[in-house]
């Protein structure tokens, strides 16, 4: 059995868009198969590992968990929206800074998590970094690096507002 | 995963309609976080994929403190906490809304969808238990009333007949004096399934020093959630102290009904019936005292 395609328009990374799916795709699948934006990574495929992780209208979500005809309507941002054409962002500036990345499958979704606490909470404690990325496996770097990247990504922007 | 037609109705009676023609082959979707996992695995292949946040009775989340909280069955986890005057009124829920998955998990994953779920260890259910939760369902006979102790019949299993759904759930206003707690113990600090959870509500009297009543429910340790019968009046009129506590938490151990498996062992889990009951009437009755 195959099911009718939907036609679903939304805006990613700034820019309105259609995109056919079937109800079964995924966010993440056409996001990545269809959309071409492949920054996003399928880790576990159930909302374990955070690799998958963007924004849908101001919330970040398991994209692996969401299905493709739901998003009609709304705002997502992947990793790819978080550079400007000035330069990366204080976090992606960070990560590298501090190294706090090895094979990287799980670097996108910790970019685009970290983004939305510090945009949120633009001073986070440790204790509350890790417990918002508590949702972000990492298996090779370990996550004393991350915490580090994110702790001084604050301290980055903080300065840029200042 | 399989192939499935997708509709996102407008209004209840829609809805309704769907589940009352198709029955099980109409699942349907809130934030998916369970139900997506399902059909991905191939556990459940519905037909017909019905999305609910469209329809406004079970995206509604009001509170009232005469008349207490009405949480629709698709409401996320986010929504409850994030709003003020029912953090504060109901902080035993707060404390499992806040708890369940991850971040992204919360921003999707509903309250009510938890309770449809009916997994023996879902966190949201003990203190929807201990607050005297009522879900509300409508069907193709019109609608009842389910206390949430009883919906919950086997894992996996709910009290829903077929064509029914939750369109809500209701907790009563919070007395004066009251206080709710939810624990379950984890290997881990986040993200993981409980090895057994405890959600406790009290009241007490004036002085603070007495109970007026007790409600105690244990997850992950029986084949639902489930009220731990004999606290009422156990507790009632008698001192908030730890041999009070000490006696409560021998219920919670004898209403336990564990299996070992990968998680933990039947001692360890029943232990923890024990312990947790414990430090969840200490986190209540301190809860009570602010209130």
């Amino acid at each position: 059995m195959t099911s009718q395609k939907l036609m679903v328009h939304v805006t990613i990374n700034g820019e309105g868009t259609d995109f056919l799916c079937e109800p079964r795709q995924s966010l993440l699948e056409v996001v990545r198969d269809v959309l071409g934006l492949t920054g996003s990574k399928e880790g576990c495929g159930d909302g374990n590992c955070g690799a998958c992780t963007m924004v849908l209208d101001g919330r970040i979500v398991d994209s692996c968990l969401v299905l493709a005809p739901e998003v009609d309507g709304s705002t997502i941002t992947t990793v790819e929206g978080i550079a400007t054409p000035e330069g990366l962002h204080p976090v992606q500036q960070a990560f590298l800074e501090e190294a706090a990345l090895q094979c990287g499958i799980c670097t996108p979704g910790l970019l685009v998590a970290s983004k939305a606490l510090l945009e949120k909470e633009p001073n986070p404690s440790e204790a509350r970094i890790r417990h918002w990325l508590a949702g972000n496996l990492c298996r090779c770097t370990g996550y004393d690096k991350i915490i580090r990247a994110v702790l001084k990504a604050a301290d980055m922007m903080g300065a840029q507002k200042a | 995963m399989h192939a499935f037609e997708y509709v996102v109705p407008k209004t209840l009676q829609e809805v309704i309609n769907l589940k009352a023609e198709k029955g099980d082959e109409a699942r349907l979707i809130a934030g998916g976080t369970d139900i997506i996992v399902q059909m991905r695995v191939g556990r459940r292949r519905p037909e017909l994929v019905v999305q609910t946040k469209e329809v406004s009775e079970l995206n509604e989340l009001s509170y009232d403190p005469q008349k207490g909280l009405t949480l629709g069955a698709s409401v996320q986890c986010y929504r409850v906490y994030q709003d003020d005057a029912i953090a504060k009124a109901y902080p035993g829920l707060i404390d499992a809304a806040s708890m369940i998955g991850s971040i992204q998990i919360q921003g999707r994953a509903s309250v009510g969808g938890n309770l449809c779920n009916a997994a023996p260890s879902g966190d949201c259910i003990p203190p929807l238990i201990a607050l005297r939760a009522v879900a509300s369902v409508a069907g193709p006979n019109g609608t009842r009333e389910i206390p949430v102790e009883e919906f919950c019949t086997g894992p996996g299993q709910n009290a829903l007949e077929p064509g029914e759904i939750l369109v809500s759930i209701h907790i009563p206003p919070p007395q004066k004096l009251a206080g709710a707690h939810y624990l379950r113990f984890i290997p881990r600090n986040e993200m993981d399934i409980a090895v057994a959870g405890v959600g406790t509500s009290v009241v007490l009297d004036e002085s603070g020093e007495r109970f007026v009543s007790a409600r105690i429910s244990l997850a992950s340790v029986a084949p639902t959630p489930l009220l731990v019968q004999g606290v009422e009046e156990s507790a009632a009129g008698q001192l908030a102290n730890e041999e009070t506590f000490e006696r409560l938490a021998e219920l919670s151990k004898l209403a336990a009904r564990p299996i070992s498996d990968m998680r933990g062992t039947i001692d360890q889990r029943r232990h923890l019936c024990g312990v947790l009951t414990k430090r969840t009437l200490r986190g209540a009755i301190e809860r009570a005292r602010e209130a």
